[in-house]
């Protein structure tokens, strides 16, 4: 009895020496005291060098947090109890958190570098006249293809894909509605299309790809296509940037029978404590120089107009990644198509995925 | 009174211990079997369990136990001779040792790794090229996936076996080849008898994980093999229909307690 007496007051002490210690280390580097703001964020999405400049410019600290699908980063907010200034979803996204009362309305007057935003970014469907959000980056889903692998042959649109000869060539995005989409794509059906008819044809079509396919994977499609796993996968342009950067024989197409427009835009959640701090981070993102700094980082497309001109013109030059407004007239934007439907678009998603070959 | 006292002070021990319980296991389970009688839409309903009841769930279910079996039984395969040798070398504990060793390892990073190991250009086929098999697709297949599971779950498997075969009175295996047992016979007949409650401890901590195994399925096998546990992820944070994720977390309780039943030791009676 004694000895377990002992052996409590030993960890109990021990638990607490750990708290003090972590408590001083908190204050020594600045996070306590409530000058700081939480940012929750897609992985690998911020120049980490623009935080450090932020932190020394503003003398707030900055948290940086990561999710990695935008219901993930919903299901965390709705629950609360996590304190989140800024987030980053995705347009569909904002519309149903605004649904669910899960957004803070933006104070312009906090937020002079909205200015700089190209007007066609602005005041678009899913947040009218922004009142909730601000584009971050934008972009498309497409195809990346390795040309030394396909012996030369070029991609052009979905229905490539279904050809014979690219046997077990294919990595797809782990993403029900870029699966599917892809599917409802290729038979020249809407994004958004609810028609359970065309919903159940784009998925008998998906399971004739299935011997085309080498796998559905997350982040990895990176560097399994970098790495030349597979001559072909199915990406979001911004990840294509970055894959391409690093081999010379990778080249990206939006698909001419059309495909996603997305944008990611920076909101301010419910869960949020430092409104001021988060209005000071958004402002300072929006910034030209700093927008260019990360969109030359992160290789996703920026919306910010003057920050074009601190980019290397071979960036804001390549039609691939800033192709003309006119020209991406096929291209939809998801709408939100409510629960409902998204369990079902899940659905026929894992029935594709047990699908054997 | 004594007797009395002495009980009230043990009842008063035992009070943190039934907190423990209640909050941290008779109550989450509740909550589960509460939230599977939930629609997407939050209505009260029986949906989810006809949906588990249609081909696509049962499907997924004998997916899930065919692949835990298979698990299993090449962990059992390879963890028993191990533990075997293990008993007979002269440094145990080290030996032992090494072999807990990659459990401090994160989960992830090990994952990881394989997929370098065995991709296109990755060493395992680069050895099947140098000895003229050529290279073959590895990664992304049944292979794969039940080779790096059976990697990680095989510590699981070897220390129970291991305990199991050092509590052996060695006596009894002398006296087996005294009274002119052969080596396979007293293997047969008294060593993996003996030794069978470690087996059993062993295939359950490796079979019960792996039927709700996530993760590897979509780094190591690209998602090619889809087990309830991907299902349960699935529905919890993408589709946000808790529902059907609670309704599959129920059969998997289920199916666990019957395993845990059948091959759990029957109060050693004697």
């Amino acid at each position: 009895m004694r000895r377990l007496v002992q052996w409590f007051l030993a960890v109990f002490t021990a638990a607490m020496v750990l708290l003090y210690l972590s408590e001083r280390l908190n204050e020594m580097e600045g996070y306590a005291g409530g000058n700081t703001i939480t940012v929750y964020n897609w992985g690998d999405y911020i120049d980490p060098k623009l935080i450090q400049a932020f932190e020394k410019k503003t003398g707030i600290k900055v948290i940086y947090q990561t999710f990695d699908s935008n219901e993930a980063m919903m299901a965390k907010i709705a629950q609360g109890g996590t304190t989140f200034d800024v987030a980053v979803p995705s347009e569909y996204a904002i519309s149903k958190m605004k649904e669910e009362g899960l957004l803070v309305p933006l104070d312009h007057s906090k937020l002079p570098n909205l200015k700089y935003i190209d007007p066609r970014f602005l005041n678009l469907s899913f947040d009218p006249n922004n009142r909730y959000s601000v584009p971050y980056f934008w972009g498309t889903v497409g195809i990346v293809y390795n040309r030394k692998m396909l012996g030369g042959k070029s991609i052009t649109s979905w229905n490539d894909l279904w050809s014979r000869d690219l046997r077990n060539q294919i990595l797809l995005v782990d993403g029900a509605r870029e699966v599917i989409g892809m599917g409802l794509n290729s038979l020249h059906y809407s994004l958004n299309d609810t028609n359970k008819a065309h919903l159940q044809q784009a998925k008998k079509k998906l399971d004739a790809l299935m011997p085309n396919v080498k796998a559905i994977v997350g982040d990895e499609i990176k560097l399994l296509l970098a790495n030349e796993e597979a001559a072909i996968g199915v990406v979001w342009s911004g990840d294509a940037a970055e894959i391409i950067s690093e081999n010379d024989h990778l080249d990206y197409v939006v698909p001419k029978e059309g495909s996603n427009l997305w944008f990611d835009n920076m909101v301010i959640p419910k869960t949020a404590k430092n409104i001021k701090g988060a209005h000071e981070f958004i402002n300072f993102m929006l910034d030209p120089k700093n927008a260019a700094k990360n969109a030359e980082y992160v290789g996703y497309s920026t919306p910010n107009k003057k920050a074009l001109d601190y980019l290397p013109k071979e960036i804001t030059n390549d039609k691939r990644f800033y192709p003309d407004f006119d020209s991406i007239g096929h291209l939809e934007v998801y709408k939100n198509l409510g629960k409902r439907m998204l369990a079902y678009y899940n659905e026929l998603f894992l029935e594709f995925k047990m699908h054997r070959k | 009174m004594m007797k009395a006292m002495k009980s009230n002070v043990r009842n008063a021990y035992l009070i943190p211990y039934a907190l423990w319980i209640i909050l941290f296991v008779v109550a989450p389970i509740l909550l589960i079997l509460y939230y599977s009688f939930f629609d997407i839409e939050g209505k009260w309903t029986f949906e989810n369990y006809e949906k588990f009841l249609t081909p696509i769930y049962l499907k997924m279910t004998l997916n899930s136990f065919w692949y835990a079996f298979l698990i299993t039984l090449f962990s059992l395969l390879v963890a028993y001779p191990t533990a075997y040798l293990l008993t007979k070398t002269k440094h145990k504990q080290l030996w032992l040792l090494l072999i807990i060793l990659p459990t401090w390892v994160n989960l992830l990073l090990k994952v990881y790794a394989f997929l370098g190991i065995f991709g296109t250009f990755g060493l395992a086929n680069a050895i099947l090229k140098t000895i003229g098999i050529g290279a073959k697709q590895i990664l992304f297949t049944d292979f794969s996936f039940i080779f790096v599971s059976v990697y990680i779950f095989i510590p699981f498997m070897v220390l129970p076996i291991f305990n199991a075969l050092e509590e052996l009175n060695p006596s009894l295996i002398d006296a087996a080849r005294d009274l002119g047992a052969s080596a396979w016979t007293t293997f047969r007949r008294v060593v993996f008898p003996l030794t069978l409650s470690g087996v059993k401890a062993g295939c359950q901590a490796v079979f019960i994980p792996s039927l709700s195994l996530f993760m590897i399925t979509r780094l190591i096998a690209g998602n090619r093999v889809i087990t309830l546990g991907t299902a349960i992820e699935e529905h919890f944070l993408v589709t946000q229909d808790w529902g059907m994720g609670a309704t599959i977390a129920v059969f998997l309780m289920l199916a666990m307690a019957v395993i845990v039943g059948m091959t759990g030791s029957r109060k050693r009676g004697k």
